[in-house]
């Protein structure tokens, strides 16, 4: 394989306009196979949740999951898309191991949801819209591992296993149309299109999305044109970029190898590419000539879907908040600024924080915590926020305790982590640590009286109105009660012994 | 013991329900005569002796607690070898599936089964229901039992003979183009293609799935009819089964009369192709329903003529897509896997060993229909054509008055075996007046009416009607049946030369 040398992204975009399309497949959350009753839980033994249908054995025939299909339709109404009033499924036509029927039932010509767009925001609070070429249903393959080879490819290896577990899972695939004119920003523009199609996705309810977990896929289709001019250049296919940032990496990487192959007077290969996530960099796979040919035909083993239009506006009616203008929404009721609003967003907190409203806790306090010593254990820990060992109710608690007066911030850190421990609810975490303020006001009088007896010196600089000295006294009664008095209450009892106005 | 097979399935039904006879006797008596003759006759893929025997013994234990048992509860079926059978081997005449036994039953085995119906064993037919004459099985031919040197139609040739054997009383059979009804006709039985969508196509192997039609085959209409009843009803597991209730079609079978009714001759199933004794028997049936109070007027459906060309277009592109499945990855043949070879090495090694010639063909043909640049003229053309012949129909059964629609099933009897085997298009014939109403998905029958003169091989009558009114298929056939018993004397089976 020859390398290119790279050229500079700067020096790329001097001479090059990019055009991309983005090809996301989102598994559907459905508790059963898209053709068949068959359970979608991850994480079964291999080839343990599959049937006649979704192996394909001779005579099995496939039935339509209607969630699915009700799941394809929320998230065409989100996308701003028309739904089709009428549409077939198609089969499309290829051999692969893993492949039990050797055809992919999906849609072709008729897809479900066509025509629409999805607005996202760059991290500059810069609007882009991007359009919406289509929404179609189909069903996952199979899962083949390749045993033996160097790579996990086949090109190597000396047998692969199959598991049908996942042959039939509902997909749905989003296509964009070209999305022109982003210029230097198209890696950030495919990147947070691909995250708020996330966010649009896990609000619709319809999955998970876990890019992780393969629950959400992306193709990234790439090609270059000299500035100023219109026809598209040839592209590439960068397929199953599986993390935003590596959508990201993957159009800048693109955009780099296609100047450097274009400007030293190579031409571009139609081909599939493979992403490399250790150097961000993508490799040749299948040459994509125009002899491939799926040979699409209308599924004769199903029937036509016929979205009722009563039906379809029920559901637009019933659509969430998009995710971008609940954002903008919550960033205003918040008080905070694009920039911290992006931060919440990055941690994966907002509905975290809105869980922690929602339980109680006023905003500031809300955010305060998820951001800082959530946030910071969270790190140290190397997991996401949401997979930490605390609820938002648990949160909230800790916020009101504090509110009223019974814990301070450091204790309250300490009931955190106490929780984090599994030590129970926050009030089991404060009674088995004996966290709470000393608001005994005899016992709190009494650490006062022996710090003002000696401390007499002190206390003479105050009755005499040196009333800034107090905090020494504040110092020797929080050390005294090891931390657990309330700081402003100790000041007002000195001072109110001492006989001084505050 | 001889009696019991010469019975019709209703009068099994009948015998055993009052104890005149238990099912185990009937189920015995066929079964021996399977042993006297299918060596001959080759009907049989598969005999499943002891399945039948339990089934059998399970319907006298029910009578025996007084258990109500169903229409058809103790007599015997062949089943074709398309239907998946739980635990026993389902091949469709493939050598690509030897060895298979399924691990579920189709809807249709199942409704049997429950119905109480003795399953005897799985009969031949033409690989994956492509043929007409049972020769394209990799099992080796079926002999027509009138003379077993000649083809007993195809693709259901194992079910027709088995019926014209007295193997078996009742039979299922399958017609994408006719493989139920051109069986029938050169056998000299009855055999019936419900309205596509009434007879649940889950477990049953796809050849062409927008054609594919499971329906009865007996040797009168009403047992034709009881089968009927029993395999027909909406499944949830077929997305295109018909969710309406099954048209009465018993009911029909025992009133037979075609007094007052409008039947139509088709206009284009005559001429330079068939037989003349053929055409003979068809013009006496014609006069017959004259005779029986209906009124006969000729009616053109142009687009009749073009409906084998469509036809195999339609067929084969479906079948190329849903073959591939045979893979040899998950079940049936392997062939040349020995460590050193791909994937795609072993599925192209199972492919070329494991499927026939007309199969290939077929695979071929759709392969190439459905490809993108030839999609639309041929693919897409077809389907056309196919909006075409329905529109024909809907003209006859519409402004035409017509009830139903009357043609030769077949343009000839039955031929010798051997003598089309290389000439796939004089193969292709056969199905001629059949496979308009695949395309269109209404219902059609086909019962004996009479044996052609120059060759003594019976002759079908094809009966049509519009889709959802299987009915009326019943009802103008058990009228034709009763006159032409009446006139003969005797039922023509009767005429077959002993085995």
């Amino acid at each position: 394989m020859t390398v290119t040398e790279l050229v500079s992204y700067e020096d790329a975009l001097a001479s090059y306009d990019p055009v991309m399309g983005l090809e996301v497949h989102v598994e559907l959350g459905t508790k059963t196979k898209m053709f068949c009753g068959c359970s979608t839980e991850l994480g079964a033994e291999p080839n343990s949740q599959t049937c006649p249908t979704c192996l394909g054995l001779p005579g099995s025939l496939p039935v339509v999951n209607a969630v699915g299909v009700e799941s394809a339709v929320k998230i065409g109404l989100a996308l701003h898309c028309e739904i089709a009033e009428w549409c077939r499924f198609a089969r499309k036509n290829y051999f692969y191991p893993d492949m039990p029927k050797n055809f992919q039932t999906s849609q072709y010509d008729e897809p479900i949801a066509f025509n629409g767009y999805l607005d996202v925001q760059l991290e500059d609070g810069e609007v882009f819209r991007v359009e919406i070429e289509r929404a179609h249903m189909e069903e996952d393959t199979g899962k083949s591992t390749h045993v033996g080879g160097a790579t996990g490819r086949i090109h190597g290896a000396s047998h692969s296993l199959l598991d049908y577990n996942r042959a039939g899972i509902p997909l749905i695939e989003i296509v964009t149309k070209p999305i022109e004119g982003a210029g230097e920003r198209a890696p950030e523009v495919a990147k947070a299109y691909v995250a708020e199609l996330r966010e649009l996705i896990k609000a619709l309810g319809v999955s998970e999305a876990r890019m992780e977990q393969g629950q959400m896929r992306c193709d990234v289709n790439l090609s270059l044109r000299p500035n100023g001019t219109k026809e598209f250049g040839t592209r590439s296919e960068t397929k199953n970029v599986n993390s935003l940032r590596s959508v990201e990496r993957a159009a800048r990487f693109e955009i780099q190898r296609h100047a450097a192959v274009l400007s030293s007077g190579g031409t571009i290969v139609q081909e599939t590419r493979h992403f490399h996530e250790e150097d961000g960099s993508t490799t040749a796979g299948r040459i994509k000539d125009n002899a491939e040919d799926y040979r699409y035909f209308p599924e004769p083993d199903l029937v036509p879907v016929a979205p009722a239009r009563e039906w379809v506006e029920e559901l637009r009616k019933e659509l969430p908040e998009l995710p971008r203008v609940r954002r903008n929404r919550l960033r205003e009721e918040w008080g905070v600024s694009e920039h911290d609003m992006q931060s919440i967003l990055n941690a994966g907190a907002v509905d975290l924080i809105v869980a922690t409203i929602d339980a109680g806790a006023d905003a500031a306090s809300a955010r305060k915590w998820w951001m800082g010593e959530l946030a910071r254990r969270a790190n140290e820990a190397g997991t996401d926020l949401a997979a930490l060992e605390i609820t938002p109710e648990q949160v909230a608690r800790v916020c009101a305790l504090v509110a009223e007066g019974s814990l301070n911030d450091k204790l309250a850190r300490q009931v955190i982590e106490g929780v984090l421990a599994g030590e129970g609810d926050p009030d089991a975490v404060v009674a088995g640590r004996g966290l709470a303020v000393v608001s005994d006001e005899g016992a709190l009088g009494t650490a006062v009286d022996e710090a003002i007896a000696a401390n007499a010196g002190i206390a003479d600089k105050i009755r005499s109105g040196k009333v800034a000295a107090a905090g020494a006294l504040v110092g020797a009664v929080m050390k005294a009660t090891r931390g657990q008095a309330d700081a402003a209450r100790v000041r007002e009892l000195i001072l109110e012994k001492l006989g001084v106005e505050g | 013991m001889t009696d019991l097979i010469k019975l019709t399935a209703a009068e099994i039904a009948a015998k055993i329900a009052s104890g005149e006879v238990t099912a185990v006797q009937v189920t015995e008596a066929h079964l021996a005569r399977i042993e006297a003759v299918d060596e001959k006759v080759n009907a049989f893929l598969h005999v499943d002796r002891e399945g039948a025997l339990a089934q059998a013994r399970a319907v006298d234990e029910k009578r025996a607690r007084g258990e109500k048992l169903g229409p058809l509860a103790g007599v015997p079926l062949a089943l074709k070898d398309i239907f998946t059978t739980k635990g026993i081997p389902t091949t469709v005449g493939s050598k690509i599936l030897e060895g298979w036994i399924p691990p579920y039953d189709a809807t249709l085995t199942r409704r049997l089964k429950e119905a109480d119906v003795v399953i005897l064993g799985k009969t031949n037919m033409d690989e994956f229901a492509m043929g007409s004459s049972t020769e394209n099985s990799a099992y080796g031919p079926t002999g027509n039992p009138w003379d077993l040197t000649k083809i007993p139609g195809g693709s259901g040739g194992g079910s027709s003979a088995a019926l014209a054997s007295y193997e078996a009383p009742l039979a299922i059979g399958t017609d994408t183009g006719g493989s139920i009804r051109q069986p029938a006709a050169v056998t000299g039985t009855v055999g019936v293609k419900p309205t596509y969508g009434a007879v649940s196509r889950y477990g049953m192997v796809a050849f062409s799935s927008s054609l594919d039609q499971g329906g009865p085959c007996a040797r009168t209409v009403l047992d034709a009819a009881l089968l009927h009843e029993v395999i027909a009803g909406h499944d949830p597991l077929d997305s295109t089964s018909i969710d309406a209730p099954v048209p009465p079609v018993v009911e029909a079978a025992r009133n037979g009369d075609v007094k007052g009714m409008r039947v139509g001759v088709v206009k284009q199933f005559r001429g330079e192709g068939y037989q003349a004794g053929v055409l003979q028997r068809f013009d006496e049936s014609v006069e017959l329903l004259k005779e029986l109070g209906a009124e006969v007027v000729e009616v053109d459906c142009p687009s009749f003529d073009l409906a084998l060309a469509a036809y195999y277009l339609i067929a084969p592109s479906e079948c190329s897509s849903n073959l591939a499945r045979f893979d040899a990855m998950r079940y049936g043949l392997r062939v040349g896997d020995d460590g050193t070879k791909s994937a795609e090495e072993v599925t192209a090694l199972t492919r070329e060993a494991g499927f026939g010639d007309e199969v290939k063909r077929r695979v071929i043909l759709g392969t190439y229909a459905l490809s993108s640049g030839y999609y639309d003229a041929y693919y897409g053309s077809a389907q056309k054509v196919r909006t075409l012949i329905t529109r024909d129909f809907e003209k006859a059964f519409g402004e035409g008055g017509v009830d139903v629609l009357i043609s030769p099933t077949t343009p000839t009897t039955a031929f010798p075996i051997g003598e089309r085997a290389d000439d796939p298009m004089a193969m292709y014939l056969a199905d001629l007046c059949t496979i308009p109403t695949n395309l269109a998905g209404n219902a059609a029958m086909s019962l004996p009416c009479g044996l052609a003169p120059e060759d003594g091989m019976p002759v079908g009558l094809q009966i049509i009607a519009p889709a959802m009114a299987d009915d009326r298929l019943y009802r103008v056939g058990a009228a034709v049946e009763a006159a032409f018993n009446a006139r003969w004397g005797h039922a023509l089976l009767e005429e077959a030369p002993a085995l």
